[in-house]
């Protein structure tokens, strides 16, 4: 947990959270941080399309990558 | 957005309709596909209580898990997992149990209720909504069961091997499994159709997502309806499917509904158990079953507790009957949601004061306001 912060203060890790927790825990970081790009890290497939849509939903850009036993998220405007 | 729409309301309806067809080839009337009912019977099947009337290793089942173990594993989604308040799930999974067989059906069952005319059903869902808002309200405040990790491989084959081999014992029918001679246990579609159609829900679900709870909730939490839409696919087209194929069954109201009853506030209160359970464990007893067949440890404890639930509201008469609730299930419900408010007051305020105690580390100590 603690090594996240010291990447970026925006990172999220959402990773073995169960449903919905991943979309609440982005949904609050975009409340906090809705000027800026937030990153959000997750370990499942459902939390990808979960997180996209919501995202989309409230017309904030997805990227998604591929990254070590999960997936990284930048979300921004 | 709306290729998705399309694509959640036809599993839905596909859903739906299976559950009529399954019906109309022996499964009991309004149960084409219910998770709590056929844990229930297998519990039964396996002598883990004795009510006569409900014992079965129904097939459907093992075919949800072994459907999406096997289009997990092609599409890479397979991955064993585990080790998230695995007892607070199990006691979880035991009340949402007691809940659903208090009202009579898990969600899944109370949609199909509700497509064939069986309007107790709807004041399960009333119930059924509260249980997902109270849920909701712990979520809001920072409710989790903590994070899963990834587990030796052994942990994610658990329940597709157990699947295999409530399949097999069902083929060799040894003298220890139990076989209704009457009532809904003894009532079921061909083996191979039910099978079939458990693979394909088990397929269609682990690609979609479908949760019961999932629905609701993200509808009042998140705005998000498209898991709703997904359940709106499964009553619509059941409704279609039982006009079709179940006229002769199909009638609107309250009284004489196959295997329900009309004790309407323990309908809602067995139900909103239900929910907020379901909630708390991040879906519904079939979203838990598709998840246990991806690899997911917690939901195959969540299903050990349902099992265990279904055995115990048998042994000591708390399931309902269609005479109505018996004072050990309404004792049972009232435990219940003790028990389970208990569990998200604590998490709760555990939540609270660890991140109270990281702000004011942050802060080097010192607590403003």
């Amino acid at each position: 947990m603690g090594k996240g912060k010291t990447k970026s203060i925006n990172m999220i890790d959402a990773r073995g959270r169960s449903c919905p927790e991943p979309v609440i825990m982005t949904k609050d970081a975009l409340e906090r941080h809705s000027d800026g790009t937030i990153e959000v890290l997750v370990d499942a497939m459902v939390a990808v399309e979960n997180i996209r849509r919501f995202a989309g939903n409230h017309g904030f850009h997805v990227e998604v990558k591929e990254v070590d036993e999960g997936y990284s998220l930048l979300i921004n405007r | 957005m709306r290729e998705s729409k399309g694509k959640i309301v036809a599993t839905g309806g596909i859903m739906g309709l299976l559950a009529a067809i399954l019906v109309k080839f022996g499964n009991p009337v309004n149960m084409g596909v219910c998770v709590a009912c056929f844990f229930r019977d297998i519990a039964g099947g396996l002598g883990l209580h004795r009510a006569q009337v409900v014992q079965y290793l129904r097939p459907e089942i093992p075919g949800f898990i072994l459907g999406s173990f096997t289009i997990a594993k092609a599409k890479g989604e397979f991955k064993p997992r585990g080790g998230s308040s695995p007892i607070l799930r199990f006691i979880l999974g035991f009340f949402l149990m007691i809940g659903a067989l208090v009202f009579l059906g898990c969600p899944l069952r109370m949609i199909l209720r509700l497509a064939n005319g069986d309007l107790n059903a709807l004041t399960g869902l009333a119930g059924y909504v509260i249980g997902i808002w109270i849920g909701i309200q712990f979520l809001k405040r920072g409710f989790t069961l903590g994070r899963s990790t990834t587990q030796p491989s052994a942990t994610g084959y658990a329940m597709p091997i157990f699947s295999i081999g409530i399949l097999l014992l069902l083929i060799a029918a040894p003298t220890f499994i139990y076989f209704s001679e009457s009532g809904p246990g003894s009532m079921a579609a061909p083996v191979l159709l039910s099978l079939g159609a458990g693979l394909l829900i088990g397929v269609l679900l682990q690609r979609t997502r479908l949760c019961t709870a999932g629905g609701f909730r993200d509808a009042i939490l998140i705005k998000d309806f498209h898991f709703l839409w997904g359940l709106i696919g499964i009553f619509a087209f059941a409704l279609l499917g039982n006009v079709i194929f179940n006229f002769e069954s199909f009638k609107i109201g309250f009284t004489d509904q196959p295997i329900a009853h009309t004790d309407h506030i323990w309908n809602l209160l067995g139900m909103a158990l239900a929910g907020v359970t379901a909630v708390m464990l991040g879906g519904c007893p079939l979203r838990q079953t598709i998840l246990a067949g991806e690899g997911d440890g917690d939901a195959a404890i969540t299903i050990m507790g349902l099992i265990f639930g279904a055995a115990f509201a048998h042994n000591f008469g708390l399931a309902a009957s269609a005479q109505g609730v018996g004072q050990n299930g309404k004792i049972a419900v009232i435990i219940g949601f003790i028990i389970v408010l208990s569990i998200g007051f604590s998490i709760v305020a555990n939540v609270q004061k660890q991140s109270l105690g990281k702000n004011s580390k942050e802060k080097g100590g010192l607590q403003i306001g």
